[in-house]
């Protein structure tokens, strides 16, 4: 059984300067109680692993408004104008990765491989630095493991092992970065008991998950947030 | 309608034809979103979005909105039946393995060799590639859909990109307001010009060399 905590009791390992990843996508998916928790304890100085920083009032998009992430891995960060402004203005650190590359980057770490060989950037400014290895013919891009402390999961069932049920499109990075991180928080709208959620329909193996929280903030704040919110061509 | 709808349309709606029965599609940002609202009626073609599933559909009616299904652009949408979810791993070992038919894209350049620049401008804009890479990387067929030219009238058709590349070597078609051009070893080929247009203005408008094919067709 895992321990079912409060939010400022899971996240309290969490200091300055520790390495973060959050899943989500666009803000869809993210763990919005856990990140106001961070946001109420002051933490700063975060290294934050994302897949984008979603929308400027929204989700993680928070946290980098908030001026609390000092180095940021992401594969994009257009949709919130702070994160460019801050990167330019060389507040924050950004690395930006292909996502391709960063899911199987924090797969890789989760999976205890020593990398992953991609074909995504050849040609590309992406090479700096990457070791080519050519295979069957074809060149390809050694791209080392990716893992962080902690995780911030957002599920929308959780047992008290851990199992987690993450529906539609939430799913996105949090599956691997579940594998990837040391202390794994899982924030969910139902925590059940063992055996009420189908076994052969897991997102995520309670294995991985290192504590439980009951979700605050329901998801349904997202889509209000991203309805106003139109791209530009 | 407005001129510029009408070009899109005309743009998007050729690109849709290209589609055979049981494709799977991937469409990005901007124009290429527009390609789903002119899909041949009597074909099945699946579409990808990259943040997890099979099957986008379109966006629901006001209030049906759910927060756990988005599309890559973190708007609401539908799936269809036969579509299905998955994580982004899975996602994107779709994409770069090769099990993606086609994907539609837009381009700042794009040149004679197949190459591609849409993902930044040093200095001004740096919104990251997201999936672009892997997109152009991994799906089988890259078109690009684009304005034939700049806002201020330069060819975004080179020999040679200027810009920092998303993929090199990768595009395989080229749809614009003025003509739909092959990329081929022997260089960019045009095949069909758009309603309207000359061959001249075709060529006055490209930086780069245009084979002219010998029957060639409008859309």
């Amino acid at each position: 059984m895992k321990p079912v905590l409060t939010p400022e009791q899971a996240i309290e390992a969490i200091k300055d300067g520790s390495s973060v990843m959050a899943g989500g996508f666009m803000g869809c998916g993210n763990a919005f109680t856990l990140i106001d928790a961070l946001i109420n304890k002051g933490s700063k100085d975060l290294t934050l692993i994302t897949s984008d920083t979603a929308f400027p009032d929204v989700g993680v998009g928070r946290l980098i408004c908030q001026g609390r992430v000092k180095n940021l891995v992401a594969t994009h960060i257009g949709t919130n104008p702070v994160s460019g402004r801050k990167m330019n203005s060389g507040e924050m650190n950004v690395t930006l990765v292909p996502q391709g590359t960063f899911s199987e980057r924090i797969r890789a770490r989760g999976a205890g491989l020593g990398g992953v060989l991609t074909p995504t950037g050849i040609g590309t400014e992406i090479e700096k630095g990457r070791q080519k290895l050519t295979i069957e013919g074809r060149e390809f891009l050694l791209e080392p493991p990716l893992g962080a402390e902690f995780a911030l999961i957002k599920a929308e069932v959780c047992d008290k092992f851990g199992n987690c049920f993450l529906p539609m499109a939430t799913k996105n990075a949090s599956v691997v970065m579940a594998m990837a991180a040391d202390y794994v928080i899982v924030e969910a709208d139902r925590i059940v008991e063992p055996g009420e959620l189908d076994p052969d329909r897991i997102s995520i193996p309670g294995i991985f998950i290192s504590a439980i929280v009951k979700a605050a903030l329901p998801a349904g704040n997202l889509a209000d947030a991203n309805l106003s919110w139109t791209p530009k061509n | 309608m407005d001129p510029k709808e009408l070009k899109r349309i005309r743009i998007v709606r050729r690109i849709a034809q290209e589609f055979p029965d049981g494709a799977l599609v991937n469409l990005g940002i901007g124009m290429p979103t527009l390609v789903a609202d002119h899909l041949p009626g009597d074909r099945t073609i699946l579409l990808h979005s990259e943040n997890g599933f099979t099957g986008l559909g379109p966006r629901p009616a006001k209030g049906k909105e759910d927060p756990r299904l988005v599309n890559a652009g973190g708007q609401p949408v539908t799936i269809v039946p036969g579509g299905c979810f998955f994580d982004s791993a899975m996602s994107f070992a779709i994409i770069r393995g090769g099990h993606v038919d086609y994907t539609v894209l837009g381009a700042l350049e794009v040149d004679e060799e197949g190459s591609l620049a849409n993902y930044m401008i040093p200095g001004k804009m740096v919104p990251g590639m997201g999936g672009a890479m892997d997109l152009v990387t991994g799906a089988k067929n890259v078109i690009i859909a684009m304005e034939h030219v700049t806002r201020d009238g330069a060819p975004k058709i080179l020999k040679k990109c200027t810009l920092p590349l998303t993929a090199k070597g990768e595009v395989d078609l080229i749809v614009t307001d003025l003509a739909f051009i092959r990329v081929t070893k022997k260089g960019l080929v045009l095949e069909e010009i758009a309603e309207g247009a000359t061959v001249e203005e075709v060529i006055k408008n490209t930086g780069a060399k245009l084979h002219v094919a010998g029957k060639l067709g409008r859309f």
